[in-house]
């Protein structure tokens, strides 16, 4: 078990580095337009030049991957092109944002996918279960910018309760919030729904679901006792991945109602090719993913005692 | 028994396959989410073939802006007169005409994106599941670190350094998505590779990847068939992501994400000009799910 | 609910059970009847479908969604099941009525402890404190045999072999003491060994509990060694009932009779007295013919008596035991007057030799990644798979190796097929050494000549391909034929030679039954006309009468193309049968090999003599030496340092078999034994099996 956490621990620094290592030949092999990236298009090749020379850009490769690597490590990925400040000064805060938002996502969606899921399985075939599952088809069915517009127009529009946009100009508002949150729930609470249900019927035609009623055993018990334990250990995984498929998401819904945060900032950021405020989202981002799998893949060997004691 | 006439026996042809797909598709009717799934389907095909036939104007002429549903266009020198049924946009184009060549756009982008994701990620998973060893371990390990990163944050990036176009588009869907059709075909093969029929044709000599496309690959067909279905529906959502972050075709063609995209700022005074292509493009994106909830569920029967 | 106690434990009355399927109503089990006394053990045999588990099913009233019972009446101590409220019936079950499942660890919940699994029984149904139903759990697993009972509490099902986990099964089911038990299959998941310390054990604890048991099984063999008495059933109905003295003594079902010649039982001999195979194959559920359902397969068939009407159960009269069957005609057969096995068959005359195993070893690389091994720098184990194999085979022999799960015998069959190679010693095949030769570098020829039938008929043939297409395209590689057309017309004729229709060859392999999907494999391997086949356990996954069939198709294509057939086995009467030299595998090793004769006669490795006693046989006239293993098959990756066996031996002599390899004995020319027992001391030991002479007997079953 100790064994395999270092393992998971060291691919994820390994899975670090190899991503940094691409991001940083993606966005910096071409010097000249990093010069021209930073400069503006309109500088002049002397200018351009001088900034190249002063900030070390005729060193190898290797050497400017070193060293922004180790500065990165510590947190100092730079100055904002667009905004002129260090990077970090505009990005934690943002992140702080998001993961506002993250929160809340998911503590309505978790219990929310989760209790569906498991009435949906409980019963296959049931009424019940047929129209969780297709109304969890139809929600995953409309993408978030799709769903965004919806709501908009309904909360917005026609019904005048809530603001359509997040951008907090007054101060921290939670009503600003709540339009976002709902297109993010509504889009990933069908799949975890999904899952949680397919994993649920899964174990409710297992033989031991079977020698665990033929036990005796009141139905309740059956349940919570002998499914659940077995039937959360898929979906644990699921909705951990869902910080990987909730950073994507935000990106949308934060563009859509402008709200201040990370993934509305990481777009600005190429949509204005501020090369170092990308690089600084790309490597939180994959950051902030590689630790949810880390995270999920020791939870799920924990939880699974075939593979905790084998 | 000896003397039946070996003369009468009709040998596996197209026709074979195509009545075995019918017969499929006879299944499919039990199932109504899976039908109304076709119907979908169905739907935004006919439209996006029939689009140079029965949209109203040119999607793309400039007539008159913001008109609302049902407006007349009274006519002029180059175009004759017509109703906007869905009304106009901020640049005066109907856009019901764009919508239906919107389908078109879309209808030929994700399949191709799709099938080129699944051409690279089944040889891939073909490779590894069967192959096994470093060849496994180098391939499952590109496809961790691709898939590590946030889907999303991926195709910016990618879209971003390479710039945006349709060949762009497919490219990095194709190197999104491949390394998640990799582990779903390399985990299937993983449980084909050791039956029966394999190693009899293994021992028979057959050569590698003989034996993967011919022998492994068809019996994969039914989870990929359903995954393929549910797959089509994630690219069509991420080609209207790209177009509604701006990051997608280039104007001024029709697409929905970017009709979206282009409107938004206005849709509180016209919300027609949003929600037309927001109707649009979540129908086929069902139409694919049902589809693919249908077929997994008449595969589950036998 | 007021229990009779006065009652029978259980009756069953005109029970009719059915599924509902897509295609709409299906019978499974037409007019079923059985009364079971207090502590006595009734035996439900029949081959798969016959609705056998259904009606086990139907008692714990648990059908599924599509099951239901149509009518009849199932009573347990006078209390209808039928018509049972839930909570009577949720009490009812795990404590007055308790089932034994086929597979243990399918049945056992993976991730909580056993010990957890086992208390909430007493603590539901008999609602005592935890700590006393800990110390019952300890003691019933004390009860059925479980070494250290305290650590199985503790532990996770995985973490237990299979024989320990059906162990737990059984404890688990007799923890709130069941008036009534039942065992589906509780021993076919296991290896021969383990099945047999099982089978003791249940007939122990009916005894001791006073419990009273339905065996369900497939196993006529095992039903004589557990049951008092016992019901056959075909196609849905009892075909017939008796006890067990008189039912296998004088079987009055035509069906009954003919699966005793479809057993291959020590009287059985593949030349003097082949098997009978029953024609024909078992109707679908929906496809049964009116009147006797197995009418179309019987040699006693009338037209207009056996199929007009509904065939009732009749008693069997002058018969002092309670003797009953379901057939029209049973006074007027005389089975004496038949001839129970199949017709005579010429010996085939044994050849050159054509294959010469020496030394031939196979170990693989295991890599081991805990932290003790890392810290001792032992990442890398060696697991042997193959330890010095030595043996041959000759043109038209049938050598058989025999052994139980773990013992090397299917990497044997992978090194001869060129799908491994072997990491020493030698494989002659033909005089050339194939054991380092992978299956790429052999030419089409040398493949061809060299061929397998495999063990498991569902996934033996791709069903993505019709069946000429996949016969078509050995018969293309191994370049027996190029023309399309001749092509064809060769695939035309394997499929007369494995006797099924030409017009198989536009089949897909769902549209065949699993002994036609054998036989196309048998088929398959005839393509190119091998000198060789190894056949690895062809029929052990199909119905005795169909089994029987495709076993007389194997010998009889063998006697005719004098092929060699290397047949892999784990069961001894089919090996006995078939075989003309036997090879016994433990762990990796060859612990014994000679001729069929000398392997079932004194002297025997103590590990062949446990094996020869764990084999059911269903004749009651035939004695049999119990010899009941304890402990388990240990695992391959962690073999014992010295004779393999050591760990389980009922003769082990001392420390020398812990220590030190055993030396190879030849108690004749060819016969071989590996024991640190001295030969002498071997010769002494009796037969296991004793098979009374013809005259001696009361019935002649064949």
């Amino acid at each position: 078990m100790l064994v395999f956490i270092a393992k998971r621990f060291v691919f994820m620094i390994i899975t670090m580095i190899v991503v940094s290592m691409l991001l940083f030949v993606l966005l910096e092999i071409n010097v000249d337009g990093v010069a021209t990236k930073v400069l503006g298009p309109y500088s002049s090749q002397e200018s351009r030049e001088i900034w190249l020379e002063q900030n070390g850009y005729r060193d190898p490769l290797i050497q400017r991957y070193g060293r922004w690597l180790g500065s990165a490590v510590v947190g100092d990925f730079g100055e904002s092109v667009r905004f002129k400040v260090p990077v970090g000064d505009v990005m934690w805060p943002r992140l702080w944002n998001t993961a506002i938002l993250g929160f809340w996502v998911f503590a309505i969606m978790i219990p929310l996918s989760l209790i569906l899921g498991i009435l949906a399985g409980m019963r296959e075939g049931s009424k019940l279960d047929r129209s969780i599952s297709v109304t969890g088809i139809v929600t995953t069915s409309v993408p978030e910018f799709a769903s965004a517009v919806f709501l908009s127009a309904i909360f917005v529009f026609w019904l005048k309760w809530l603001p359509g946009t997040s951008s907090m100009s007054d101060g921290f508002s939670f009503t600003e919030l709540i339009l976002p949150i709902m297109v993010l729930v509504i889009y990933d609470f069908g799949y975890v729904a999904r899952m949680t249900r397919a994993s649920m019927a899964e174990v409710m035609t297992t033989h031991y679901i079977r020698t665990a009623v033929l036990k005796g055993l009141p139905y309740r018990e059956v349940i919570l006792k002998h499914a659940l334990r077995n039937a959360l250990i898929a979906p644990f995984t699921v909705i951990m991945l869902q910080v990987n498929w909730l950073l994507s998401g935000v990106i949308v819904v934060e563009f859509f109602f402008a709200y201040k945060g990370f993934g509305a900032l990481l777009l600005e950021a190429s949509l204005n090719q501020d090369i170092f405020m990308i690089e600084a989202c790309a490597m939180v981002a994959v950051f902030v993913a590689v630790g949810t799998q880390t995270i999920a893949d020791i939870g799920y060997t924990y939880l699974n005692p075939r593979i905790r004691f084998s | 028994m000896a003397n039946v006439s070996t003369t009468a026996l009709p040998a596996p042809t197209f026709g074979a396959a195509l009545m075995r797909a019918i017969r499929s598709f006879g299944l499919l009717r039990e199932s109504w989410v899976g039908m109304i799934g076709v119907g979908l389907v169905l739907f935004w095909v006919v439209v996006a073939l029939l689009a140079p036939l029965i949209a109203p104007f040119d999607p793309n002429a400039t007539l008159i802006p913001f008109q609302k549903p049902g407006a007349v266009f009274p006519g002029n020198d180059t175009v004759p007169a017509g109703t906007f049924w869905l009304g106009t946009d901020q640049l005066g184009r109907d856009i019901l005409s764009r919508v239906m060549w919107g389908s078109q756009t879309v209808l030929i982008y994700a399949p191709l994106a799709t099938l080129s994701a699944y051409t690279v990620g089944i040889l891939m998973g073909l490779a590894a599941g069967y192959f096994r060893g470093w060849i496994d371990d180098l391939l499952s390990r590109i496809a961790d670190i691709i898939l590590s990163f946030p889907v999303l944050v991926l195709y910016i990036i990618i879209i971003a350094t390479i710039g945006a176009s349709g060949i762009n588009i497919i490219i990095a869907i194709t190197f999104a998505s491949a390394p998640g059709i990799m582990r779903i075909v390399r985990g299937l093969v993983l449980d084909l590779r050791n039956r029966d029929y394999v190693a009899a044709a293994q021992t028979r000599g057959e050569g590698s990847w003989r034996i993967m496309l011919v022998e492994i690959l068809p019996n994969a067909r039914g989870p990929l068939i359903v995954d393929s279905c549910l797959r089509l529906g994630y690219v069509i959502i991420t080609i209207g992501v790209l177009g509604f972050l701006g990051l997608g075709l280039p104007p001024p063609d029709p697409d929905w994400g970017g009709m979206i995209n282009e409107t938004r700022s206005m849709a509180l005074a016209f919300p027609h000009m949003v929600l037309y292509p927001c109707f649009a493009i979540s129908s086929l994106i069902l139409g694919f799910n049902l589809l693919a909830d249908g077929l997994r569920e008449i595969s589950l029967r036998d | 609910m007021q229990f009779d106690e006065n009652a029978p434990v259980l009756e069953i009355k005109d029970l009719n059970l059915s599924y509902w399927t897509r295609a709409g109503e299906i019978p499974a089990v037409i007019d079923f009847s059985l009364t079971v006394n207090k502590g006595e053990s009734i035996g439900l045999v029949g081959e798969s479908g016959c609705g056998k588990s259904t009606v086990a099913m139907a008692i714990m009233q648990y059908m599924g969604g599509n099951g239901t019972i149509k009518s009849g009446s199932i009573k347990f101590k006078g209390v209808e099941l039928n018509t049972l409220p839930p909570e009577d019936l949720r009490r009812l079950r795990g404590s007055a009525i308790s089932m034994i499942y086929q597979e243990p660890f399918a049945a056992l919940n993976p991730s909580l402890t056993l010990g957890t699994q086992l208390k909430e029984v007493p603590i539901t149904h008999d609602g005592i404190s935890d700590a006393e139903a800990h110390e019952r759990a300890v003691k019933v697993l004390g009860d059925v045999r479980l070494p250290d009972p305290e650590r199985v509490m503790a532990a996770y099902p995985h973490q237990i072999s299979g024989g320990q986990q059906q162990r737990v099964v059984i404890a688990m089911a007799l923890l709130s003491n069941p008036s009534l038990l039942l065992l589906d299959e509780p021993t076919t998941a296991l290896d021969v060994t383990v099945e047999a310390g099982i089978t003791k054990l249940i007939a122990e604890i009916g005894k001791q509990y006073g419990t009273s048991q339905i065996y369900i099984s497939h196993n006529l063999g095992l039903i004589l060694e557990v049951c008092d008495r016992v019901f056959v059933m075909y196609s849905g109905e009892v075909v017939e009932e008796g006890t067990i003295h008189s039912l296998f003594t004088w079987p009055k079902h035509p069906y009954t009779h003919g699966l005793f010649g479809c057993i291959p039982l020590p009287t059985a001999d593949k030349n003097a007295a082949p098997l009978k195979p029953i024609r024909g194959q078992l109707p679908l559920p929906h496809e049964r013919p009116p009147g006797c359902n197995f009418g179309p397969r019987c040699d006693f068939f009338v037209d207009g008596r056996c199929n007009s009407r509904d065939i009732p159960m009749s008693s069997v009269t002058g018969s002092a035991a309670d003797h009953r069957v379901r057939c029209v005609r049973w006074t007027e057969i005389d089975f004496a007057a038949e001839i129970a096995h199949g017709e005579e068959k010429p010996p085939l005359t044994i050849g050159d030799t054509v294959l010469e195993v020496d030394k031939m070893q196979k170990y693989y690389e295991v890599h081991d990644r805990s932290i003790a091994a890392l810290i001792s720098g032992q990442s890398v184990k060696l697991v042997k798979a193959n330890e010095a194999l030595d043996f041959d085979a000759r043109e038209g022999e049938t050598v058989a190796i025999v052994g139980e799960s773990g013992c090397g015998k299917s990497t044997f069959a992978k090194v001869l097929m060129g799908l491994e190679t072997a990491t020493g010693g030698e494989v002659r095949y033909g005089g050339t050494n194939i054991g380092d030769d992978p299956v790429r570098t052999r030419s089409p020829k040398q493949i061809g000549s060299l061929q397998m039938v495999f063990q498991n008929p569902s996934d033996t043939l791709n069903p993505s391909h019709t069946i000429g297409g996949q016969i078509g395209r050995v018969i293309k590689k191994f370049g027996v034929e190029s023309d399309k057309a001749k092509i064809r017309e060769r695939v035309m004729e394997l499929l007369d030679l494995v006797k099924l229709p030409r017009d198989f060859y536009i089949r897909r392999p769902r549209q065949l039954s699993g002994g036609q999907k054998q036989r196309i494999g048998i088929a398959r391997a005839f393509a190119g006309n091998p000198a060789m086949v190894i056949a690895d356990e062809p029929v052990s996954a199909l119905d005795v009468s169909v089994a029987a069939a495709v076993t007389e198709l194997l010998t009889d294509i063998q006697r005719d193309h004098k092929t060699t057939l290397l047949f892999i086995s784990h069961d001894l009467s089919v090996v006995r049968y078939l075989a003309d030299r036997i090879v016994v595998m433990y762990l990796g090793q060859i612990m014994e090999r000679g001729t069929t004769e000398e392997i079932f006669e004194p002297p025997y490795h103590p590990y062949t003599e446990a094996l020869l006693s764990a084999v059911p046989i269903a004749d009651p006239e035939v004695t049999k030496r119990e010899i009941v293993l304890e402990g388990n098959l240990p695992s391959v990756m962690n073999p014992p340092k010295g004779c393999p066996f050591s760990t389980r031996c009922q003769h082990k002599i001392g420390r020398i078999c812990d220590d030190e390899r055993p030396p190879v004995q030849m108690a004749s020319n060819g016969h071989a034994i590996a024991c640190h027992i001295p030969l002498e001391e071997l010769r002494k030991m009796e037969p296991v099996i004793v098979v009374p002479k013809a005259e001696e007997r009361i019935h002649v079953t064949q």
